[in-house]
Order: C-alpha cells, then sequence, then structure tokens
C-alpha cells in the first residue's frame, strides 16, 4: 500500500482521511474524528433500535453504541471475523460531543489528501442520497468515499437517512 | 504581580451569591421591634465580603454599591440607626440589585444602569434622610466638578480605630500622594464619637481623596500597601466613576453629623414608596432563578471521611497483594477474608464519594422565606410559612432541578390555597393562613410535602373546568385521586382569572414532566375547606441505583429495586386472556397485564416462552403495576447509572444502562416507558 499521496507532505490544503473496507468498497473519514480502532467484540445489544444499531459497548466506562455501516448502507451482512474492526468516532452534534463505533470490514491506510483533488459527490439521482457523503477520491487502488461523520452518525439523523448506496 | 486575577472570578462569584442570600434570609429575620445585633453584624460582614472582593477584582461598580449598603448597615450595627421596615425593604431591593450586577459581571452583559441608578438613590436618599434632616436640599447626587477633566484616582480611606497604634499616619499618605498630583480631600467626620468617649489614640476619621493627574495605579496602591489591613481600601478610576452610576463619593460630605445620638426623625425616613418598590423586587426576582453552580462545597468532616475510607483501602489492598504473593491453598480463608474486607470497603467508600454530592434541602427552601414575604404582601395576605427538614441531604442534580417546580407549588399554594384574611375570618379559620414545606427520608426517596391550611382542591369544579376545556369525557368515572389529577395535565389551570403569580396554564403539567424527568412523581391529597398537600417523591441520588438484574435470553436487564413490588411464578389458572390477545394474570384480587420481555424487546434464545416456565416481577411505574416476564432473576446490586443519551439518544423503555461486574454493559430498564410500549 504505497502511494505518494502517503508520503506527500501535510500542507494546510490538504487533510487526513482513514480508509476502511466495506464489502470491497473504500470508504474515508477523516482522521481527526477517529478516537481509536478496536478489534470487533460481542456487545450488548439494544432493543427498540435500527438493525444498524448493533448494541452498546463499554469503552473505559462510557456506554458507546455502535452501529454496522453495511446494515446502514443495505449491504448484504457478512459475518464478523477477525479483521472486523469498531472504528470509534468523534461526531460533533448539536447538544455536544458524543462518541460512537461503526463495524467496517478491515481498515487499510491513512491518506494524505489535498482539498482540490476531492471531487464533489456526483448526483447518483432522486433515490441515492448523497448528503452524508463529503466527496470523492480517486486514489491508485480506485475510489474512496469520503464520508462527513458528522451528519452520518448524527442521532436525530440516522433515522432519516435514505439508501446512501 | 501578575497573577490572572480571572481564575479566581468564579470563586468570588459564588462567594457573593452565597453572600447575598446570607444578606436576604438576615433581612428577612430582622425584628423590627426587638433587633438581634448579630443578625446585623451577619449581614454587615456579607456585605462587607462581597465590596472587598469586588474592589480586588476591579468591580468597582459593585463595590461602590455595596459600599453604601455597607454604610447603613454599619450605622445601624452601631446603634445610630433604628432598623425600620422602609430601610429593610430598601436593603432586600439592593440585595436584588446587586444580585443582578454580579449575574451581568458574570455572563459579561450589559448592566442596566438606570436600574441601579434607582437603587443606588433609594439608598442614598435612606442614608442621608435617616442621618439629619437638616441637610434635605444637599441630597440631591452632586457631581464632583472636575469629573470628565482628566485622568486621576478616587480613594476611599476608611481607616480602622487602631490604624494609629500601628504606626502610621495619614497626615504623610497624604502628603505623598499629593506628591503625585493634585489632591482633594474631603474628610468625614462621620465616626467621631462624643467627647467623653473619645480617645485620642484611636482614629474615626475616614477620607475621600480625589487625586488627579495620569498616575499609574501601582504608585496610588504602594503609598498605601502598609495600611491595607487596617482600613477599607476603595481605589478607583475618575473615567470609570463618572461611568458608573452615581458613586458612593457623591454623598454629600457630614461635617454636621457630629452629634452621637441620631434625630428622632430617623424612624421614619422619607424613602420610595413601599409597595412600589415590592414590586419591583417582584420583577427583578425571575432572572436570577435557576442558576446552577458548577463547583461544590463539601464539609471537612465528609472529606476526612473519605480520606480514612482510602487510607483502609490501601491496607486491604497491601494486604491481599501479601497474600498473592506466596499462595497457598492454606491462605484460601484469609483470601476470602481479604477479599470481603476489600467488598465493605469499597461500598463505604462508593457511600462517602456519594454522601460528598449530598447538599441539606435548605439550599432549596432558603429562598421560599423572601418569596413568601413578597407574594403575601403583593396578595394581601397573611400567610406565614414553616420549613421543617432543611437539614434532609439530597443529591446535587436533585436540589437543582428540583428547585423551579417546588417555587411553582408554593405559589400555586399562596396564590390558590389560601384564602384572604377575610375569607379565613368568615369559614372560621385563623386570620393567617399557614405554609409549610417539609422534607424527610422515606425508604429509598426522599419526600418533600408543600401543604397549605387553605381551601383545598374543589373536585365538583376541577371536573367542570376540565370537562369545559375537553380534557375528560361526560361519562368519565374519576376516583378522588385521578380528579385531582387533572392540574397536572397541559393546558388545564384553575385560575379563574390569570394573574401574574400563578395561572399561566403552563405550570402544573410542566411541574410533573421536571419531576418525573428526575424520576420522581407528585401526589395530590386535599380536603375542600381544610387544605391540600402536594407531596413529591424524589430519589436519593440519580447516579446510583439498586438494581436486580433479570436474565431474557442471553441478554441481561437491570430492574430498579424500588419499583420491583415482588417476584412470583405463575400457574395456568391464574393467567387470563383478553380476546387471545392482552394477557393477564390474577395477583390476589388484582388483574395485571403481563409484559413478555422477549417479545416487546425482541430477544431471541428466551429459555422460557411459556408463562409457567419463567418469572414474573411484578412492577409499578407511575401508578400502574404490571408484570415482567423474564427468564430468571439474576443477583440484586448497586449498580451506576450510565447514559445512553450521552452517546445515542433516549430509547422508549430504557432509562440508561449500567457496567456489570464483567465489563459488559446492561440496560437499566424505565418502567412507566414499558407500559407505554406495551401499549402500542
Amino acid at each position: 500500500m504505497t502511494n505518494n499521496q502517503t508520503i506527500a507532505k501535510n500542507t494546510p490544503a490538504s487533510e487526513q482521511f482513514l480508509t476502511f473496507e466495506l464489502a470491497g468498497e473504500m470508504y474515508g473519514v477523516e482522521i481527526l474524528k477517529v478516537q481509536e480502532i478496536r478489534g470487533w467484540e460481542p456487545i450488548r445489544k439494544i432493543p427498540k433500535t435500527p438493525g444498524y444499531i448493533k448494541g452498546a459497548l463499554n469503552l473505559r466506562g462510557a456506554i458507546v453504541p455502535i452501529l454496522d455501516l453495511r446494515e446502514r448502507f443495505d449491504i448484504a451482512t457478512v459475518d464478523y471475523s477477525p479483521t472486523t474492526v469498531v472504528i470509534v468516532i468523534n461526531v460533533a452534534t448539536a447538544s455536544g460531543q458524543m462518541v460512537m463505533g461503526v463495524v467496517a470490514d478491515a481498515v487499510s491506510d491513512v491518506l494524505d489528501i489535498r482539498h482540490d483533488d476531492i471531487k464533489k459527490a456526483p448526483d447518483l439521482g432522486t433515490n441515492i442520497d448523497t448528503r452524508y457523503m463529503r466527496g470523492m477520491y480517486v486514489a491508485k487502488q480506485g475510489m474512496i468515499m469520503l464520508l462527513d461523520a458528522d451528519k452520518l452518525l448524527n442521532p436525530d439523523e440516522l433515522d432519516q437517512i435514505g439508501h446512501l448506496l | 504581580m501578575s497573577i490572572d486575577m480571572a481564575q479566581f472570578h468564579q470563586i468570588f462569584f459564588e462567594e457573593s451569591f452565597e453572600g447575598l442570600d446570607i444578606m436576604e434570609s438576615g433581612l428577612l429575620n430582622l425584628d423590627m421591634g426587638d433587633v438581634d445585633a448579630e443578625t446585623i453584624n451577619t449581614i454587615f460582614r456579607a456585605a462587607h465580603s462581597i465590596k472587598g472582593g469586588s474592589g480586588t477584582f476591579g468591580f468597582s461598580a459593585v463595590a461602590d454599591f455595596t459600599h453604601a449598603m455597607e454604610t447603613l448597615l454599619d450605622e445601624m450595627r452601631d446603634g445610630r440607626r433604628k432598623v425600620t421596615q422602609p430601610a429593610v425593604n430598601v436593603l432586600l431591593g439592593s440585595v436584588d440589585c446587586l444580585r443582578e450586577m454580579l449575574t451581568a459581571i458574570q455572563d459579561e452583559k450589559i448592566l442596566d444602569e438606570a436600574k441601579v441608578t434607582e437603587h443606588k438613590k433609594a439608598l442614598d436618599t435612606e442614608l442621608n434622610g435617616g442621618d439629619n434632616t437638616a441637610l434635605p436640599s444637599v441630597q440631591p447626587t452632586q457631581p464632583i466638578a472636575f469629573e470628565n477633566e482628566n485622568a486621576g484616582w478616587r480613594i476611599a480611606f476608611s481607616p480602622h480605630t487602631d490604624l494609629l497604634k500601628t504606626g502610621n499616619d495619614p497626615v504623610r499618605m497624604f502628603r505623598e500622594l499629593a506628591e503625585l498630583g493634585q489632591i482633594d480631600i474631603t474628610v468625614d467626620l462621620q465616626g467621631v464619637p462624643g467627647l467623653y468617649e473619645l480617645d485620642p489614640e484611636e482614629c474615626h476619621l475616614s477620607w475621600q481623596i480625589t487625586v488627579h493627574g495620569d498616575i499609574p495605579r501601582s504608585e496610588v496602591d504602594d503609598i498605601f500597601d502598609w495600611v491595607e489591613e487596617h482600613c477599607d481600601l476603595a481605589v478607583q478610576d475618575i473615567k470609570q466613576t463618572t461611568q458608573a452610576s452615581s458613586p458612593v463619593f457623591d454623598e454629600p460630605p457630614q461635617t454636621a453629623a457630629i452629634e452621637t445620638t441620631p434625630p428622632s426623625s430617623a424612624t421614619n425616613p422619607p424613602i420610595v414608596s413601599e409597595s412600589g418598590q415590592s414590586e419591583k423586587i417582584n420583577a427583578d426576582k425571575t432572572p436570577s432563578a435557576g442558576k446552577s453552580s458548577a463547583s461544590i462545597r463539601v464539609d471537612t468532616a465528609k472529606i476526612d471521611t473519605l480520606i480514612n475510607m482510602v487510607g483502609e483501602l490501601v491496607i486491604t489492598q497491601s494486604m491481599l497483594s501479601l497474600i498473592g504473593e506466596h499462595f497457598d491453598l492454606n491462605k484460601l480463608d484469609q483470601l476470602k477474608n481479604g477479599l470481603a474486607q476489600l467488598e465493605r470497603h469499597t461500598r463505604e467508600l462508593q457511600e462517602s464519594v456519594m454522601n460528598i454530592r449530598m447538599l441539606p434541602i435548605s439550599f432549596v427552601f432558603s429562598r421560599f422565606p423572601r418569596l413568601v414575604h413578597d407574594l403575601s404582601s403583593k396578595l394581601g395576605k397573611k400567610i406565614e410559612l414553616q420549613l421543617i427538614g432543611e437539614h434532609t441531604e439530597v443529591d446535587k442534580t436533585v436540589v437543582e432541578l428540583i428547585s423551579d417546580p417546588l417555587v411553582h407549588l408554593v405559589r400555586n399554594s399562596l396564590d390558590h390555597g389560601i384564602e384572604t384574611p377575610d375569607e379565613r375570618i368568615a369559614a372560621g379559620k385563623q386570620e393567617t393562613g399557614t405554609v409549610t414545606l417539609e422534607a424527610y427520608h422515606r425508604g429509598g426517596n426522599i419526600v418533600i410535602e408543600v401543604s397549605d391550611d387553605g381551601r383545598g382542591l374543589d373536585k365538583d369544579k376541577l371536573r367542570a373546568k376540565a370537562l369545559e376545556k375537553g380534557l375528560i369525557q361526560d361519562d368519565a368515572v374519576l376516583s378522588d385521586k385521578q380528579t385531582f389529577e387533572l392540574i397536572f395535565m397541559p393546558g388545564f389551570s384553575t385560575a379563574e382569572q390569570l394573574t401574574d403569580v400563578s395561572g399561566r396554564g403552563v405550570g402544573m403539567d410542566v411541574v410533573k414532566r421536571n419531576i418525573q424527568s428526575l424520576g420522581g412523581n407528585i401526589d395530590i391529597v386535599s380536603q375542600l375547606g381544610t387544605g391540600s398537600t402536594m407531596a413529591i417523591y424524589l430519589p436519593l441520588t440519580l447516579a446510583i441505583l439498586d438494581g436486580q438484574s433479570v436474565a431474557v435470553g442471553d441478554e441481561t436487564y437491570i430492574i430498579p429495586l424500588g419499583s420491583i413490588i415482588e417476584s412470583i411464578n405463575v400457574t395456568e389458572r391464574m393467567i387470563n386472556r383478553v380476546a387471545g390477545k392482552g394477557e393477564t394474570f390474577r395477583l390476589r384480587q388484582e388483574y395485571l397485564p403481563i409484559i413478555r420481555m422477549h417479545e416487546i424487546f425482541s430477544v431471541p434464545n428466551a429459555k422460557a416462552t411459556k408463562l409457567t416456565e419463567g418469572l414474573l416481577v411484578v412492577v409499578e411505574g407511575q401508578g400502574i403495576r404490571c408484570g415482567l416476564f423474564v427468564d430468571d432473576l439474576l443477583t440484586q446490586q448497586q449498580v451506576v447509572v450510565k447514559s445512553l443519551e450521552a452517546n445515542y439518544r433516549h430509547v422508549e423503555g430504557i432509562s440508561g444502562a449500567t457496567i456489570l461486574g464483567d465489563g459488559s454493559v446492561a440496560l437499566i430498564l424505565d418502567i412507566p416507558g414499558l407500559v407505554r410500549l406495551s401499549n402500542h
């Protein structure tokens, strides 16, 4: 996984993104939003919540909800494997900071991406919602979809999100 | 001297607000006929510390204002001025004003200068009016001639009587001051006693000095450096004082007031009309309510206990590690003992830590004497307030959140409950009505009762009103309790006319909701003609609860122990099915609905699917009883309540989460929420 982007110097006009894999596709979130990456471990289910909320985790005394991005994006679910990870993300909401975990198939890389290189998410038609995407980036491995964590994981909006892909 | 003073501001504000509370309660307790010197002293000391503090932090407007109050209080303290109701009212108004000034500074908001000036005037009038009626013509504040001219300092210098004995000579200091720039000095002879009491070695004079010129503050401070502890000193920028509302120096110099006894006119000073003043008080009061302080004052004894506990814990820990180092089976008993000790210490430690969060309910109660005092005169009623159980301790969060609902209830009692004196006499009651606030512990709850001996709730009227508003059906059959609870319905207000005291129609439902959000409940008992009692039940603390963990499939849930009535095994004979669906069971003479936990929360792999196989936990929440069907009971334990909302949002049927001994998460059930869920 070496490409010139990772070596590129971090200038103010660029940002670092953590990229991860989900059903063969690549996604990215701003690395400054990421608090930590953990292996998957069984967690407590929360009843009366949408299926993509897998449950709650005890993160050093805080109760952190865990969300499965595959289910969130309506991708066929798979059994969790040893590479399955939970990316713990700090979400800024109107009421302050929240911590949430998202389940991804695997983390892959940290990329320096220049703001100029972020392309607007294409209009994918009315039945696909692109509000929760910051944009796209074309890397050597292929296209990376950059997610806006604050919008994607805002609990008030979670329920309203349509199909992203 | 580059200390950042801002870091102490918060402490200053907290202390000042506390001081204001002390002043307020002291003023309310003053008995006109028989004045307790200690009470006045207490009020004076509070004012004095606020003045000192605000001077230190450069809040000169506050310092000035307090200085005027202090002067008035000082005269009362020395017996040079009689304590009169108008004077006390002016002081109460000033306390409110001061509170607003401090709040404004704290929130960095613009101060309502006009209001401050008005209060200041009232104070000045009181000061001058009480002092010497021969000086009425000089009473309006006289601006000092050079005010806007140039830079300079104003210094209010009132040495303590022992200044001369410390080897300091004011004259020398004035000479030094004169070297800095042109000075104007006014001497205040007010404090000088009669010739026979005069001790020539004591200093009874005080001075108001104005130094003109562009002089650094430090140079002025240097001169007074040595005497700081032996005098009351306030140094102010002239420019600031001209902006600040009429400063204290504007009092006419009272060189004529050397006489030792005040003229008899002191008892009847001409001040602003009393009624106008009390209305002002009310209007001013509202914004200051509902403050919550981020820090907490703790009794040293509590801290000591805590330190002892930690000490014990450390000893136990070292004992255990010693056992662990060379462990063999012979030491098993020792290990068990050690672990038992560890458990005991941990629990005690937890209790002591929780104890630190506990505050006496008097923090809330203390605001009510003032409220009752103001409101009763406004409503033209005679009301006595009784406070019982003020030392009952409650969690800090509860204290902060309960005060607004309580204010509302007390206002309601005063406004709607207690009758006017005429009505009371006609009803054969004592002219003075009584409102009682009582707090006590019962079980794991704290109970706060607001009761009055007023007219009580009229069931017929309530019913008619509810019908009129369309809140109930014509043929609704309501028990007494249900009828009383109508007042908690949104949009229901018993006041026939809206007053500004209560009866905006938004009240009681909000009160009930607030109390419920604290995990509490409110109950009404009322007898027409003899009065009503509102009892608020609140959990002692919101941070820890006694829970019963239950198993449902692979899941573990916590049921608050307080809401569990009993757990039973049901037999087929006890179960009834309504229309094949709604399941109920008979418990003694009652039929209670069954909520199957594994169904309502869609838990797979439930061990018990037949009602006779599992257990029914009979629970009660907000007056509704039901049976929760679970697989099994696990342990009883104290759990630390963690919020689910902190990182997610509210989930119906769940009040929070906790972490079990093995580190896993368990959810705490919200019984009323579950009942709501099962009804859908």
